[in-house]
């Protein structure tokens, strides 16, 4: 290949004079991670809300939760980052909307935003199939103990159906962190940006694409790592947990 | 709100849009599918092999894959191409690889882990029995697959590799960062150029949706008419 290797290009400065480019990826990786941890608990937040109002017996909380499920699944995600951040300033009264545009790292909130949505809708579905999964007796016996619906979904339902599907959460989380990479469109300087933006800088491509690699592989590892020793924790005995595979 | 929508930016922009963007769109879903799920078997067929080396392949390529974002991939392959393509036809320098051909290569090598998975789901969920029993009747590994095990996985995983497709056909616009005129890069670069970002996003969304949502709409339906016959 006719390609001249240097990875003493790491060291050197990057174009803010002040970070060398290894420094600058490495805050990338962080800012990635901040991304993606902020965005899945907001998408724990609104999966369990929309998961609840899908499974609950009330004819227009199934419709509400489908409405925004299908939404959210059927608009590529870079389309909804565009539409949080070039399209919902301009749709909010012009006071709102000034502020949002004027807010430091504006970019990094809308990621939170859309990426949060995003993979919350994909977390109801989740939800939907772990309370789905409890047998109907669970539910049934919550309510003639004379529980409310919403304790029976607090202290009966939900604490089994979480547990049951840690194991899909975790497959979930992983595509969240992969997916802050769009965020790079709208202008967040993540992980896939700072190689970019060293290999602008350097010209030095695949040694800035291979770290970035490394520690995409990495924080994968660290992040399945960390999730079976909950899934361990969260194991029901003599509940087979669904080990699902799919999502990105 | 809408009230400076302006409706008649994209009644213009409607030709470029989908003559030009949306067929480059289409062009790459149907071909990264079919691509993918020819690699994609192979890989399943690899993964599932006896022999080590080729499992141990499949296996870490499959998982490298699915391991990083689709627009880190889409960046090496679009650096990696001209290199590839200098040392395959020996060219003095660095060959010159179009945007299509870069996001094709790209999208068919990384789908094809993502179909690898499915298939190798679709084939162990045929039961071993039919195996022995065609290896009783005298087939060879390459028939039992051929005409026993992967017709039958098939059946048994189209509705899932279809909503694979529907995935695939979202995950196109990400060509974007390439600056490549698909659907979406169509749409951004009128937006740009008239000013008129809010009316070019708020219908790339539609039409996106509208095409997502019926085509999941028909998948849900074969899911039904699958699931009878078995």
């Amino acid at each position: 290949m006719d390609y001249t290797w240097n990875w003493s290009a790491l060291w050197s400065l990057s174009l803010d004079g002040r970070l060398t480019y290894f420094e600058t990826l490495l805050l990338g990786l962080a800012w990635t991670l901040a991304t993606a941890l902020s965005a899945f608990v907001l998408a724990l937040l609104v999966g369990s809300l929309l998961g609840v109002m899908r499974s609950a017996p009330v004819a227009w909380m199934n419709r509400v939760g489908a409405c925004f499920v299908e939404l959210f699944r059927n608009v590529p995600l870079l389309v909804q980052m565009f539409l949080w951040y070039f399209v919902l300033p301009e749709l909010l009264p012009d006071a709102a909307g000034d502020w949002l545009k004027q807010l430091p790292d504006a970019q990094f909130y809308t990621a939170v935003l859309c990426l949060g949505c995003y993979h919350g809708a994909r977390v109801a579905e989740v939800v939907r199939s772990g309370l789905g999964s409890l047998s109907r007796g669970q539910g049934m016996a919550g309510q003639a103990l004379g529980l409310t619906l919403p304790q029976t979904y607090r202290y009966v339902l939900l604490p089994m159906a979480y547990r049951i599907v840690v194991p899909t959460l975790t497959s979930e989380f992983l595509s969240t962190t992969k997916n802050t990479s769009v965020a790079l469109a709208i202008g967040l300087v993540e992980l896939t940006a700072s190689a970019r933006a060293m290999q602008e800088g350097t010209f030095q491509v695949f040694e800035a694409f291979a770290v970035a690699t490394v520690l995409y592989l990495a924080l994968n590892l660290v992040i399945v790592f960390l999730m079976r020793v909950l899934e361990r924790k969260a194991q029901v005995p003599g509940y087979v947990s669904g080990h699902e595979k799919g999502g990105r | 709100m809408f009230a400076g929508f302006d409706f008649d930016v994209i009644v213009r922009a409607l030709p470029y849009l989908f003559l030009d963007g949306m067929a480059f769109t289409l062009t790459l879903t149907v071909l990264a599918t079919l691509g993918g799920i020819v690699l994609g078997t192979l890989l399943a067929l690899m993964r599932l092999s006896r022999f080590a080396v080729l499992s141990t392949f499949a296996a870490s390529y499959v998982n490298l894959m699915r391991s990083l974002p689709l627009v880190l991939v889409i960046f090496w392959f679009y650096f990696l191409m001209p290199y590839v393509g200098q040392w395959v036809t020996g060219a003095a320098n660095p060959v010159r690889v179009g945007p299509f051909w870069s996001s094709l290569v790209t999208f068919t090598l990384f789908e094809a882990s993502y179909f690898c998975e499915i298939i190798r789901s679709g084939i162990q969920s045929v039961p071993r029995g039919q195996v022995m029993a065609s290896q009783a009747m005298g087939m060879t590994t390459a028939q039992t697959m051929g005409y026993v095990i992967l017709p039958q996985a098939f059946r048994n995983m189209l509705p899932i590799l279809l909503t694979q497709t529907i995935v695939l056909f979202q995950d196109t616009s990400l060509v974007y960062v390439l600056s490549i005129t698909d659907f979406l890069g169509a749409a951004a670069k009128v937006a740009q150029r008239d000013g008129r970002l809010l009316e070019m996003y708020l219908f790339a969304a539609l039409v996106y949706f509208a095409i997502s949502f019926t085509a999941s709409f028909f998948v849900r339906r074969l899911q039904r008419r699958v699931a009878i016959v078995r």
